[in-house]
C-alpha cells in the first residue's frame, strides 16, 4: 500500500486549517464572551458579569423563557424516545428481515427526509394538520418533531446493527431462544450504544429546531428557539447571548455523550 | 461405527438444498450413528457448512428429510432442536462474561438460575476454564475463546454437537493439542459429534467416519483408512493426501477386480472401485507405494524429472514416455540408491495398492 501522504505538508494547510476554525467558531466564541459582559450594549465591552445570567433565570422575560425551555426540553425528549423506538423497529426490519419488497423504497424514504428542504416539509406539515383539523398547540410540534427526528436516529442504530453479524443471534436460538429473546437478550443489549447516540442525536435536532416548530405551533406556544428569535425582533440584548451559550453547552454536552456512547461499544467488540 | 448398538441419530435423507438457480446440495443421503464423531469434508463451497446449517435449522432444505433419533426435524426452528453449534467466529455473547454464556441456553430451557450456575461451573470445570469464569470473552485468547464455544454448546447437553471448522481459528500447535481433547470430550460425554472441516489431516485423525463431499454431492463415506486407502472416485483419491492417477485402457471388469493395460502396453490387474467400468479410466496409486526398480523389470518406466529433498523421505517424479508424470516417494533410509536426473527408472506396485476409480 502506497505511503499516506502527510496533509500537514501541502502547502498553507496551516492557513486554510486556521480560517475555516476561525470562521466556524469565532462566532459562537464571541457570542459566549459577550454573554459574561456588564454592558447594556451588545459589541461594547463593558467588563466583566454575571448579570444577564440573572436576567434569564430571574428578570423581567425570565417567566417566558423558562416556559420556553419547560416546553423545549418536554419535546425533546418525548420525540427523541418515540423517534428512536420508531428507528430501531425501522433498522430491525431493514437489516434483520431478509430482503422484502419494497426495501429499497424503504430505505429511500426512511432517509429521504434529510434531503427535503425544511421549508417545504414545514409548509406541507401545517397544511397536513389544518387539512385533517389537528388544533395546533404543543402536541403538532410533538408529532412534527418525532417524524422528522426518525433518519437522525435511524443512521446511528443503523450503522450499528450493520457492524453486528447475525451469528450471535443464531446462536442465541441454537441456545433455544425464539425470535424474540434472541433479540431482546442478545441484539439489543448488542446495539444500545448506537441506540443512545440516536437517541441523543435525536434529542438536539428536536431541541434545535426553528423552522417547522415555527411553522407548526400555536398561537402563546414557544419553545427556546422560537422564544429567542421572537425576542431578537425586538432588538438584541446581551440576554440572548446568554441564552444560546446555555443552549450550546447542553448541545455540546449531548454531542459528546454521544461520542462516547459510541466509543463504548467498539471497545466492547 | 462405534459401540454398535445400530441407532442413527442424524438420519439426512435425500436434502436438497436450492438458493435460486444454485444448488448447494443434491440428493444427500447419510446416516450418522449414536455416539459417533463424523466429520463433514470437502473443499470450501462444497455443500458442507450448509449440511450442517440446515441440520442446525439455519437454513430450509429445498427436499427431503432430516431426522433426528426418527423424529423429523426438517420444519422445526432451530430454537426446538435439541442440538447445539461451536460456531467458527465462536458467536460468544460479548455483552455477558463466560458464565453468563455457558448459563444462557439452560436458561432459556427454563432451568433454575441456581441449577444452570452449577451446570455451568461443571462444564466450564469439563473445559478447564474454570478461572476465566467472570471474565468477558474479549479478555480471552482464542483457544480459550473456542473452548467456552465448546462449554456453551455442551452445557444443555445436546443430542448431537455440531461444529463447524471451531478449529480454523486456532494456530498450529494449538490445533493438535484441541484436536485430542475434542476427541477425547466426545467419548466422555457420549454425545454425537458432527465435524466440518476442510482439512484432510484433521478429518484423518479425529473422525470414526467421514463423509467426502463435493460439488453439493456425497462423494464417499467411510472410515478415514477406506476413504484413504479405497477411494472411490478421482476427486476422492486427488482431495485426500496425495495419489498419481494413470491413464488406463480398462480391458474387462469381473467383479472388484479390472483388468486394464498401462501405458507402455503391460498388463495389470488391480481392484476396482464399484461402478467402474471398462474403456478408458484412472488407476491411483499413492506415492509411497510406488517403488523404484530396474526398469526392465517393471510394469512402467520413464526418466527422472525432478528431486525434491523432504528430510524423512524423498519425491522423485518420473516422466513417462506419454509425458505423463508419475510419483514415488522414496525413504530416507541408509540402503536406499537415489537416482540421478535423466536416468532411466523402473516403477513398480503392488496390486493391492492400486485401485481403478470411477471417472
Amino acid at each position: 500500500m502506497a505511503k499516506k501522504p502527510d496533509l500537514r505538508r501541502f502547502p498553507g494547510f496551516y492557513g486554510i486549517t486556521l480560517l475555516c476554525l476561525f470562521l466556524l467558531y469565532a462566532p459562537l466564541i464571541i457570542v459566549a464572551i459577550y454573554s459574561f459582559n456588564d454592558s447594556q450594549s451588545i459589541t461594547i465591552w463593558g467588563g466583566a458579569s454575571l448579570r444577564w445570567y440573572e436576567d434569564v433565570f430571574w428578570g423581567l422575560e425570565a417567566d417566558k423563557f423558562k416556559q420556553a425551555a419547560v416546553n423545549s426540553l418536554t419535546i425533546a425528549v418525548t420525540a427523541a424516545i418515540a423517534a428512536t423506538i420508531i428507528a430501531t423497529m425501522a433498522a430491525t426490519a431493514m437489516l434483520r428481515a431478509g430482503s422484502f419488497r419494497g426495501k429499497g423504497a424503504s430505505f429511500a424514504l426512511i432517509n429521504l427526509p434529510l434531503m427535503v428542504p425544511e421549508i417545504v416539509t414545514a409548509v406541507a406539515t401545517l397544511i397536513f394538520f389544518s387539512a385533517i383539523g389537528f388544533t395546533t398547540g404543543i402536541m403538532t410540534i410533538l408529532v412534527a418533531h418525532i417524524v422528522f427526528c426518525i433518519p437522525f436516529a435511524y443512521l446511528p442504530i443503523a450503522a450499528r446493527m450493520e457492524g453486528i453479524e447475525d451469528v450471535y443471534e443464531q446462536a442465541a436460538q441454537d441456545l433455544y431462544a425464539t425470535r424474540w429473546e434472541a433479540f431482546r437478550l442478545v441484539l439489543l443489549p448488542l446495539m444500545m450504544p448506537g441506540i443512545i447516540s440516536g437517541f441523543l442525536l435525536a434529542f438536539i435536532i428536536s431541541l434545535d429546531d426553528f423552522i417547522i416548530t415555527n411553522f407548526v405551533k400555536g398561537a402563546g406556544v414557544e419553545t427556546l428557539p422560537t422564544a429567542i428569535f421572537g425576542a431578537v425582533k425586538q432588538g438584541i440584548k446581551p440576554n440572548i447571548m446568554a441564552i444560546s451559550t446555555l443552549l450550546l453547552l447542553v448541545s455540546i454536552l449531548f454531542v459528546t455523550l454521544s461520542y462516547f456512547a459510541g466509543r463504548m461499544g467498539q471497545n466492547r467488540q | 461405527m462405534p459401540d454398535g448398538n445400530g441407532t442413527i441419530a442424524v438420519d439426512i435423507d435425500n436434502v436438497t438444498k436450492r438458493y435460486g438457480d444454485f444448488t448447494a446440495l443434491r440428493d444427500v443421503s447419510l446416516a450418522i450413528a449414536d455416539n459417533e464423531f463424523f466429520t463433514l469434508l470437502g473443499p470450501s463451497g462444497c455443500g458442507k457448512t450448509t449440511l450442517l446449517r440446515c441440520i442446525a435449522g439455519f437454513e430450509d432444505i429445498s427436499a427431503g428429510a432430516i431426522r433426528l433419533y426418527g423424529d423429523p426435524i426438517a420444519e422445526l426452528p432451530p430454537n426446538r432442536r435439541p442440538v447445539n453449534t461451536v460456531f467458527q467466529q465462536y458467536a460468544l455473547f460479548p455483552h455477558m462474561d463466560i458464565t453468563r454464556n455457558v448459563m444462557f441456553g439452560l436458561l432459556r430451557l427454563g432451568k433454575s438460575e441456581s441449577e444452570a450456575r452449577k451446570r455451568a461451573g461443571e462444564v466450564l470445570e469439563l473445559v478447564q476454564l474454570t478461572q476465566f469464569a467472570t471474565r468477558l470473552p474479549a479478555q480471552l485468547s482464542g483457544g480459550q475463546q473456542q473452548r467456552v464455544a465448546l462449554a456453551r454448546a455442551l452445557a444443555p447437553n445436546p443430542k448431537v454437537l455440531l461444529l463447524d471448522e471451531p478449529l480454523s481459528a486456532l494456530d498450529l500447535k494449538l490445533r493438535q493439542a484441541v484436536r485430542l481433547e475434542l476427541q477425547q470430550l466426545q467419548h466422555e460425554t457420549g454425545i454425537t459429534f458432527i465435524f466440518v472441516t476442510h482439512d484432510q489431516e484433521e478429518a484423518l485423525t479425529m473422525s470414526d467416519r467421514i463423509a467426502v463431499i463435493s460439488d453439493g454431492r456425497v462423494q464417499q463415506v467411510g472410515t478415514a483408512r477406506a476413504i484413504y486407502e479405497e477411494p472411490n472416485n478421482k476427486f476422492v483419491a486427488d482431495f485426500i493426501g496425495e495419489t498419481n492417477l494413470i491413464d488406463v485402457a480398462v480391458a474387462a471388469i469381473d467383479g472388484a477386480t479390472a483388468t486394464c493395460t498401462l501405458p507402455g502396453g503391460a498388463q495389470f490387474t488391480c481392484p476396482a472401485a464399484s461402478g467402474a467400468h471398462s474403456g478408458q479410466g484412472h488407476l491411483s496409486v499413492r506415492p509411497e507405494r510406488v517403488s523404484l526398480t530396474d526398469p526392465a523389470q517393471a510394469p512402467l518406466s520413464g526418466t527422472v524429472s525432478r528431486l525434491i529433498y523432504l528430510g524423512t523421505d524423498m519425491h522423485v517424479d518420473v516422466t513417462l514416455a506419454d509425458g505423463e508424470t508419475v510419483t514415488a516417494r522414496v525413504q530416507n533410509s541408509a540402503d536406499t540408491t537415489i537416482p540421478e536426473k535423466g536416468q532411466t527408472v523402473g516403477l513398480n506396485f503392488e496390486a493391492g495398492a492400486a485401485r481403478l476409480l470411477v471417472d
